[in-house]
Formats: C-alpha cells, structure tokens, sequence
C-alpha cells in the first residue's frame, strides 16, 4: 500500500489509521485503515478514477478532500452519490465505481 | 429529523471556531460545535511546520500541535461544549431561526441557537486549464489531509502550482512523506511567501519557476504528466513551454472565505480584495450585522491561525456577553492589543487596509436578551 512509513516530524501514531479491515472495490477485494475516509482506503490501494461523469465520461477522483466538490461520489453498499473523501470506510463495504449520476431507491414517505 | 437546541451554535471546529467555543463556555454558555470534518482541527491538524505570530498565539510551535492544546482547552471545558463532527451545516433558514445540518450521508438534524459564531474557514481556488479534471490535479488541503492527516502518500512525483504560503510549506510536506516534488511555478515575477519557506526547498534542489504557470494536464484516465509555460509580463505564453513528469498537480492557487451561511443570515457583506472575497461587515466584537450571527477566523478574511485564534475568543467573549452571561468584558481590549500586535509593520499591512473597510463603529439594533 502506498502508506508513509516514516517521518521526520509525525509519529506514526498520529496518522488516523485505525484496525485494519477489509473491503471491496469493483468486486477486488482490498485492505484499508477502519474510520479513515473510503477515498484515502482507494488511494493507499493505487486507485485514482472513483467515477465517470454523466455525459462526456470524463473521470474524476479525489479534488477537495472536504466533502464540498462531488468529484469522489461512489456507490457505496448500493448507494450512489455518496462522498467517499468524508465518509469512514467500514469492515466489508461494497464500493464501486460511479457511472453517471446513479440511481437511488426512493423510499416512500409515510405520514409521521 | 431530530431537533437540537443550544445557547450557542460554532459553525466549524477550527483555531477559530475551537477558541471561541471555550472562550464562550467559559463565561457559562452551552456550546455545540459542529464540524464537517471527521475530527476537529481545521487546517491546524495537517500543519507540521512551527508557526509564526507571537508567544501568546504559540509561535514557535507546529501546527498540529497548537491544534491538540486547543483540543485539550475543549476537553477541560466538560459538558459545556458539545461536538459533532462529520456534520455539515447546510443553510440557515432566517424565516424560523433555523440551522439545517447534514449528519454523515443521509441524516438530517434542524438546530435551534440563540447566537451563531459562523467559524467556517475558506476554501480552495481553482484555475482552468485542459484537463484539469483529470484525478491526479488535487487541491493543497487535499494532499495535506491525504499525507499529514491518514499517512497516504499522494503520489510519486508533484508538480506545485503557486508560491505563496501554502505551495511552499506544502512542498516541503511533500518531500517529508518522501514524495518528490518536480518544480514550483508560480505565475508572479517573485514569491508571495515567506523567505524562509522559499528557502527551506530551494536548499534541497527544488526548482521555484517564476512567471511560469500550468498549460495543461497529460494522461488519459489520471495525471501523467503535465506542461508548463513561461509568461510575459502581461501574463500571456512566451511560447517558451516543457514537460514535467508528475502523477500529481497540487493547486495552491490561494483561498476565499467560506461565507454561505453568514449569506443566508442577511449579513451585510463586501467584496474586498486584501481579504480575499467577499466578507461580512462586523463590528469590534466580530459581530455582524446581523445581531445574532457573530464571526472569526478565515471566514471574515483570509489571515493566519494566530489571527483566527484572538477573533474566536473575541467572538465566543462577546456573543456569551450578548447573552448576558458573566463575560469578563475588559479582556476585550486585550485582544484587540494582541490582533494590533499580530497585524503591526510591514506584513500586516494589507490586512489591515482591508479591515479598515469592513469595520465599523457598531450596530444600532443591538438586541440584548
Ligand atoms: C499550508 C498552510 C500553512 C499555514 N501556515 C500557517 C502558519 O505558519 N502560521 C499561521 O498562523 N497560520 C498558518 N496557516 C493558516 C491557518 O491554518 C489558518 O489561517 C487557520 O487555520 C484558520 O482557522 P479557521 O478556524 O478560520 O479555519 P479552518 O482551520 O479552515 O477551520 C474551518 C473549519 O470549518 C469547517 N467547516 C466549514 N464549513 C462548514 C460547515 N458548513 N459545517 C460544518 N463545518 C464546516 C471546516 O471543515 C474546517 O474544519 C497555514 C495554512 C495552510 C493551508
Ligand atoms: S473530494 Fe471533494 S467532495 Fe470529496
């Protein structure tokens, strides 16, 4: 994995990786830190294109890393849009690569 | 939906928005810090260089440190300040008072407060060139959280748009996680950073080319490479260009305030270009004009941390006092010392042009509860 594995000021403990668990991403099975974003999890296993955009397939990846650009929507256990730079991976995900805008079931509303 | 209420809301939990809450919970207010982010700290956390300002703002110290004191400050304050990360405020709904926050992906809160102190930072600029929506072209704050916060390299080879500040500490970052880092171009004739930055990567080999910018991004599916180009003095292509061979393009083209909310809340804003954006009017409490919404930080310009850390504990003094909590007043004018003293001489100079145009002598309608 492309991790930093020392450094000069920070101890390696400051990094927020905690245990270590495994997830899926296009069916291929990878490892990543638990609580660290989903996003950070596909960087450190090399991947870079997270979705296509709906009309000129162009593909985006990791830009703001703050949750406020859309470029790292992935479908996440079967839902789309989901921003993986702010969203903490957890033990089994299925993540996936977006294409276009991706589709959601709309749950109806029931009265409260 | 669930419903929260507090006496005062912090709209994010960086140096400002966590020296304001403190400040605030320490005159006896109820404090709930909302921050999108999965951890508090703001830009702090990814900081490993020693900071500037004076001995009252932690000079000397590295960023991420600074950032772990304030954090115990919070901790020491108990059951007076509550804290939600991975929690963003969306909007400010004037017409019943009322704040939305989205809770991770898909769960939604409304927040009733009697005070906000919007501490929301700034975000990143971008510049347009083909390709620059390749993955590979990240934002500085991205391959700062990518390397400084979750111990990812970012790539192999960088290629850094900008010499101010931030593309220079980042720079140095980089070859600290052990990335290369392929060149600096910076489009200006000289560098807007520190000189001690400059030279701290200067020493170990790394070219600063100035009037010399990104003509676009190579590769197919991610970053493969990049072109660059010298500029006139009118910066327009020389026509003089090379490749640089990189997997990723840092842009450090500067920041803006992050200001939607204070928009959303009526406050009166103004376009000031020595504070980088568009920034609310506020008067010497860091009120703004709207009565309920007070500010700090780089949200009201982008400065420094030091900066950003005097303005929250005015702000979070002032909005306890407005509330008519035991705040002790007289500290105010001891803030205003420590901001005249971070701002003085040469380097505070734009800063403080552009606060004289936002400043004013208060506010008529001050409602006291
Ligand atoms: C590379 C670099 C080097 C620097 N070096 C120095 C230095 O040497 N000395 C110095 O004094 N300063 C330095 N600074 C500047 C300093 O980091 C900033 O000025 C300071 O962090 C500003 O604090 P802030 O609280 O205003 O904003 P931030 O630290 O940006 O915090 C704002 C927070 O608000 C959150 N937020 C935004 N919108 C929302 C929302 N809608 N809902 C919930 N949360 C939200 C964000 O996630 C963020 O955590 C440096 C900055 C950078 C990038
Ligand atoms: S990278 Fe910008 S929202 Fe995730």
């Amino acid at each position: 994995m492309e991790l930093i594995a020392e450094h000069p000021v920070l101890d390696l403990s400051y990094f927020k990786r905690g245990e270590k668990v495994e997830f899926t991403f296009d069916g291929a099975s990878m490892e990543g830190f638990e609580g660290a974003p989903i996003a950070a999890a596909l960087h450190a296993n090399g991947v870079r294109v997270y979705r296509e955009t709906p009309n000129m397939r162009r593909p985006r990846g990791f830009f703001c890393a703050i949750g406020k650009c859309s470029s790292c929507f992935m479908v996440v256990d079967g839902v789309p849009n989901v921003r993986t730079c702010v969203t903490p991976l957890e033990a089994g995900m299925k993540v996936e690569t977006q294409h276009g805008r991706g589709h959601a079931r709309i749950a109806p509303i029931l009265p409260e | 939906m669930t419903d929260i209420s507090t006496d005062i809301l912090v709209v994010g939990g960086g140096a400002a928005g966590l020296s304001a809450a403190s400040e605030a919970a320490s005159c006896g207010a109820r404090v709930l810090v909302v921050e999108s982010d999965l951890q508090l700290g703001g830009q702090l956390v990814k900081q490993t260089h020693k900071f500037f300002g004076s001995k009252d703002e932690y000079a000397g110290t590295r960023g991420y440190k600074i950032a772990g004191i304030l954090l115990d400050e919070i901790e020491e304050c108990g059951r007076g300040v509550e804290v939600l990360t991975n929690a963003t405020v969306t909007g400010y709904y004037a017409e019943d008072k009322t704040f939305t926050v989205m809770r991770g992906e898909d769960s939604y809160s409304r927040i009733k407060a009697r005070r906000a102190i919007i501490a929301t930072g700034a975000s990143e600029r971008l510049i347009p060139f083909p390709n620059n929506d390749l993955p590979g072209v990240y934002g500085a704050g991205a391959v700062q959280t990518l390397m400084n916060v979750y111990g990812v390299t970012p790539g192999r080879r960088v290629l850094m748009v900008g010499a101010g500040n931030i593309g220079l500490i980042v720079s140095y970052q980089l070859m600290q996680a052990g990335v290369e880092v392929a060149a600096v171009v910076e489009a200006m004739p000289r560098i807007g950073g520190y000189w001690v930055h400059a030279a701290k990567i200067r020493r170990l080999g790394v070219p600063i080319l100035l009037k010399h910018s990104i003509k676009e991004a190579l590769g197919g599916r991610v970053v493969e490479g990049a072109v660059i180009t010298e500029l006139d003095d009118k910066f327009n292509p020389t026509g003089q260009e090379r490749s640089v061979d990189c997997d990723v393009i840092c842009l450090a083209v500067g920041l803006s305030p992050t200001t939607e909310i204070l928009s959303h809340a009526g406050c009166k804003m103004r376009y000031v270009p020595e504070l980088c954006g568009s920034v609310a009017e506020r008067d010497r409490t860091m009120r703004t004009s709207n009565p309920d919404f007070w500010s700090a930080g780089d949200a009201m310009g982008i400065e420094e941390a030091s900066a950003a850390m005097v303005e929250g504990r005015i702000a979070g003094l002032c909005a306890a006092n407005s509330l008519g909590l035991p705040a002790k007043m007289e500290k105010l004018d001891e803030y205003w010392a420590r901001l005249d003293h971070l701002r003085a001489g040469e380097v505070g100079e734009k800063i403080r042009s552009g606060i004289v145009k936002v400043s004013r002598g208060g506010w008529e309608a001050c409602c006291n509860e």
